[in-house]
């Protein structure tokens, strides 16, 4: 794991295998994998999951509203229809986009048995199928955003 | 044969305890389990309600809610959404909550309100799906789906 978290910089692991260079200095050294993949990735996938889930307590009562009256939810679905609004369900299905991916990532880093081995490689995985999908939705929502 | 006395070992015997469940491993499952499902789940939300229809969310209104909630399989679809979306989601939150707060109290309030939220909203959100009424009577025709009886 030297090569991947930066921690060990003393002699050769006790297998012998003195084919794994020295880690490249970092100002992060001594962490386990502080400012790397493994963090940012944990950190996305808390803020992402956070947001999500507030948006979910709104979404639920929001759609409530269809048991009251159909001018009650006519009324509170009309504000999702402001281009501010389309921007903000941008960046919600960009957050869950974000995290779906990564939980996959976290199940096959759990599951896997090479999966802790790969998991920087699936992180950058994670990072062009979400550009892909996003490449794919965005366009589509600015068109639906700013088509009258 | 001369008697000599073996000093009592350190640690007494384990008391047997009774097995518990392991919430917390349950709870790691579920989270796995759940979001794979949801993936599937909220992919199909999205595309039928963002990408199929013409203009995105301004082709949501109460007429197409209507349309949707008369077909069993979109209220089936939608429950389970929202129990799976929900509990994903409360329990999420109670890790961070767990993370982040150390005050006993506060955490041991937050956690109740993060309980009671999701049961009210639980609730309420089931009851919603299935007491829905699609042409509720004194409403604008323009306002209900095309299926229902002139009023």
């Amino acid at each position: 794991m030297a090569e991947q978290t930066g921690v060990l910089t003393g002699p050769p692991a006790p297998n012998g295998d003195t084919k794994v260079a020295p880690p490249r200095p970092s100002r992060f050294q001594g962490t386990l994998y502080r400012g790397r993949e493994g963090m940012w990735s944990w950190v996305l996938h808390r803020i992402t999951g956070v947001s999500i889930y507030f948006f979910l307590l709104v979404h639920i009562l929001d759609t409530a509203l269809v048991r009251v009256s159909p001018q009650a939810y006519n009324a509170v679905i009309g504000t999702y229809k402001h281009p501010i609004m389309g921007f903000g369900e941008t960046a919600l299905v960009a957050a869950i986009g974000f995290h779906a991916l990564n939980g996959l990532r976290i199940i096959l880093i759990d599951f896997w048995s090479q999966g802790t081995k790969h998991q920087r490689l699936m992180f950058w995985i994670v990072i062009a199928l979400w550009v892909i999908l996003l490449a794919g939705f965005v366009p589509r929502q600015m068109m639906n955003i700013f088509s009258e | 044969m001369t008697s000599s006395t073996i000093e009592a070992p350190r640690s007494p015997r384990p008391v047997a305890r009774k097995r518990r469940v392991n919430w917390e491993k349950w709870g790691w499952l579920y989270m796995r389990g759940s979001g794979v499902l949801l993936i599937v789940l909220i992919a199909a939300h999205l595309f039928t309600n963002l990408i199929a229809g013409q203009g995105g969310v301004k082709a949501i209104d109460f007429a197409f809610v209507g349309g949707k909630w008369s077909n069993p399989f979109w209220k089936v679809w939608d429950t389970l959404l929202l129990w799976l979306a929900l509990i994903h989601g409360s329990n999420g939150m109670r890790t961070i909550v767990n993370d982040y707060v150390s005050n006993p109290k506060v955490r041991k309030t937050m956690l109740i309100a993060l309980l009671a939220s999701s049961v009210v909203l639980l609730l309420l959100g089931t009851l919603v799906i299935y007491t829905f009424d699609p042409c509720p009577a004194g409403s604008l025709p323009s306002d209900l789906p095309s299926f229902c009886p002139a009023q």
